[in-house]
């Protein structure tokens, strides 16, 4: 009978991780869909981002209050979880605080992790209120109805839980201790949960010691609720910013993919001399189509890119065109191409393969109108934290829109039948490039 | 600048047999906008106080093919592309200079993956090279203690990291640099990439440029400093629909050094 706790507990564990396991697998197959991205390079700059950018939150600190709160819970957490593993040990065989033969440094460890989960506290709640009374505006957008809003409230109070959780135990522990509870070592600095220890002065042994183990559950279950959770939720980038730092953009800004396809038919064209059977027998596959009209025509790099937008919405909050007003957003760009592959996910498990279903992301997502409104600035790319290209997915959608569909708008369609005849975007003769410098 | 200037070709540097220090890449605004040519002109008149050899393509040259492949048009921008690869090969040239940053960002970036590799410079940033090495000299003269705002082009700034050459050369003429909320990094756009120059706005509640010229405004500037011609039509748009033309100016910042130099 005195297992039952320890195998309560590995069965939680198993379950929890099990379940998270299957979707992670999912995530990855789903990304996978994408069209595969040739060799890489530039190794060496990739991992130099992973630092800077995802360990480092570089871009998070360009807005300093935001940025800062960022890192108490982005530190907060990844320290904290050094706690889970002592937490894993003892739910599997029964110890308790098995870690405290550090001594001192177990003392500092305790202490640190204190002031961490107090920090994350505190920023944690400074962005619920940011959210919900400041109301600041990128997370007020259209996009972020329903879901998207409630799932970033969530998140917050499972963090917000989490920790209250976990120093709820620790201040139980101080009063067991104190009083000499057996089983209940001697060990550990608490200076922020010591605050709430006098709270529960006086209780008897075992009331104290059901708050301990209730805090002590609900924190290890709480973990792994949060763990599974991540799948459902816009939250993914606590892992995928890593990989997706690392996948993300060391060309210039400017530098636009080149349309290999296009190269070859346009080679074919120019050069008189070329046999217009060899391009075939090189390999070089004629694409089923230019740009990008559904989310299985986007990158592996570009899904990643989905899955891992955390819906902050700093992308949106620079972009011109939605800033003065126009239907694009840059993050809505992302959300809409996530919800496509997951729909194109749960497709192939309920059919075993992809079924056509008459949708696409072009159109039943994203409008022309989205599309047509970008400047190519690139603000949304400099503002994510993450390394996102929201403006790629914009340009492989024109390329389709404007190559497969001649479905310009009619004045860009003027414009670039003046470049093809005059070399120009306006109607002006290439024979008077050069006027200018006889012009007083 | 009455006098007819003197802006050699390539095929004139071709026929007798030498190579140009530098390829100065007019572009289309450059070459056919009213307000851009008066750009194209100061920046000659810039080369030629440096003494630098200099040629243009003239009626050899054509559209970068940049705003096609924005619009989304791989195919023609391609076609473009290859067509100026091709010319330019066939002169040799080995550096170009350029005022407009979407003409300096495509051959700089993307024209290699196509056969055409140069070493390619905005004319801000080759300015700044002439001042450094002694070949232009510049002083306040009547921009002197001015105040000019910089509005970035994002395909110099954001696209190609360059923030700094514009600044430097506003710093060489003891202006009064005052920046806006949105500069550099978080630079507003004008309104006028990805080809939006050449179309109308999607409906919304207002006009990118008049977003971006009230900012340059709140600076309250004597001049509103530009890279790049189509943000100088944005910007003067603006600034006329404003109502303000009469005590603010929009300048390009090689003007704005011509300019300097005629006192
Ligand atoms: S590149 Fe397009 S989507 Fe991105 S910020 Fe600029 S206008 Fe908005
Ligand atoms: S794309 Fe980047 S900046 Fe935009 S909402 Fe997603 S994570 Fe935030």
């Amino acid at each position: 009978m005195q297992y039952i706790p320890n195998i309560l507990f590995l069965i939680a564990l198993v379950a929890g991780i099990g379940y998270f396991t299957k979707n992670i697998r999912k995530v990855i197959r789903n990304i996978k869909l994408g069209q595969e991205i040739g060799p890489l390079g530039d190794k060496k700059q990739r991992i130099n981002n992973v630092i800077r950018i995802a360990m480092g939150q570089s871009k998070m600190v360009v807005r300093p209050v935001s940025g800062i709160l960022h890192i108490f819970v982005y530190v907060g957490f990844i320290i904290i979880n050094i706690e889970v593993v002592e937490i894993i040990i003892d739910g599997l065989f029964g110890t308790h605080r098995v870690l405290s033969f550090l001594g001192v440094t177990y003392d500092y460890l305790i202490a640190i992790f204190e002031v961490l989960a107090f920090l994350v506290l505190f920023g944690v709640t400074v962005f619920w209120i940011r959210r919900n009374v400041k109301k600041i505006k990128r997370f007020w957008s259209s996009e972020m109805k329903g879901w998207p809003k409630s799932d970033g409230n969530i998140i917050l109070y499972i963090e917000m839980v989490l920790m209250i959780l976990f120093l709820t135990m620790n201040a139980a522990d101080q009063q067991l201790q104190a009083i000499d509870a057996a089983h209940y070592t001697k060990a550990g600095m608490f200076p922020i949960s010591s605050f709430i220890s006098p709270l529960f002065e006086g209780f008897s042994e075992a009331t104290l010691i059901i708050i301990e183990r209730t805090a002590w559950w609900l924190h290890i279950l709480g973990i792994l609720i949060f763990l599974n959770y991540l799948y459902f939720s816009k939250h993914l980038h606590i892992m995928l910013a890593f990989p997706n730092v690392y996948f993300g953009k060391v060309v210039p800004k400017g530098k636009f993919k080149n349309n290999e396809a296009v190269t070859n038919e346009v080679k074919l064209m120019m050069d008189p001399n070329a046999d217009p059977f060899a391009a075939p027998a090189e390999g070089a596959e004629v694409p089923a189509k230019f740009g990008a009209s559904d989310a299985l025509d986007l990158s592996q790099i570009q899904l990643l890119n989905a899955y891992t937008c955390t819906e902050c919405g700093r992308c949106t909050s620079e972009c011109p065109a939605n800033q003065t007003g126009k239907k694009l957003s840059p993050r809505k760009i992302m959300m809409d191409t996530r919800d496509r592959i997951e729909e194109i996910g749960k497709n192939i498990d309920a059919n075993g393969e992809f079924k056509p279903d008459g949708k696409q992301l072009l159109g039943d997502y994203i409008t022309t109108e989205e599309l047509w409104a970008c400047t190519t600035c690139n603000a949304c790319v400099e503002a994510c934290p993450v390394s996102i290209d929201p403006l790629s997915i914009i340009m492989e959608m024109r390329q389709y829109l404007v190559m497969e569909q001649s479905a310009a708008p009619n004045e860009l369609n003027i414009t670039m039948t003046n470049i093809e005849n005059n070399g120009a975007p306006w109607p002006f003769n290439q024979m008077d490039r050069l006027n200018w410098k006889n012009e007083a | 600048m009455s006098e007819a200037i003197k802006v050699p070709t390539m095929a004139e540097y071709m026929a007798e047999g030498k190579q140009p220090e530098v390829l100065f890449w007019v572009g289309c605004a450059g070459s056919f906008d009213d307000r851009a040519k008066k750009i194209t002109k100061a920046f000659v008149k810039l080369l030629h106080k440096a003494n630098i050899e200099f040629a243009v393509l003239g009626t050899e040259e054509s559209c970068t093919g940049d705003p096609a492949k924005r619009a989304g048009n791989e195919f023609l921008f391609q076609m473009q592309a290859m067509g100026n690869i091709e010319v330019l090969n066939a002169y040799e040239v080995k550096k170009i200079v350029t005022a407009c940053p979407h003409c300096f960002n495509t051959i700089k970036n993307e024209y290699p993956e196509l056969g055409g590799n140069y070493e390619v410079m905005h004319h801000t940033q080759f300015l700044k090279t002439l001042l450094n090495e002694g070949r232009l000299k510049v002083e306040g003269g009547k921009f002197k203690g001015k105040r000019i705002t910089f509005h970035d082009p994002c395909y110099l700034g954001r696209a190609n990291g360059e923030y700094e050459a514009p600044r430097e050369l506003l710093a060489k003429l003891e202006v009064e640099l005052v920046e806006m909320k949105r500069c550099k990094t978080r630079g507003l756009c004008c309104g006028a990439g990805g080809a939006q120059m050449f179309k109308e706005p999607e409906p919304g509640s207002k006009d990118i440029n008049i977003e971006r010229t009230e900012e340059a405004l709140e600076t309250k500037p004597d001049i509103i400093a530009a890279g790049c011609p189509f943000c100088n039509t944005m910007m003067t748009d603006g600034v006329k629909g404003k109502e303000r033309e009469g005590d603010v100016q929009v300048m390009d910042v090689a003007e704005m050094i011509a300019n300097a130099e005629e006192l």
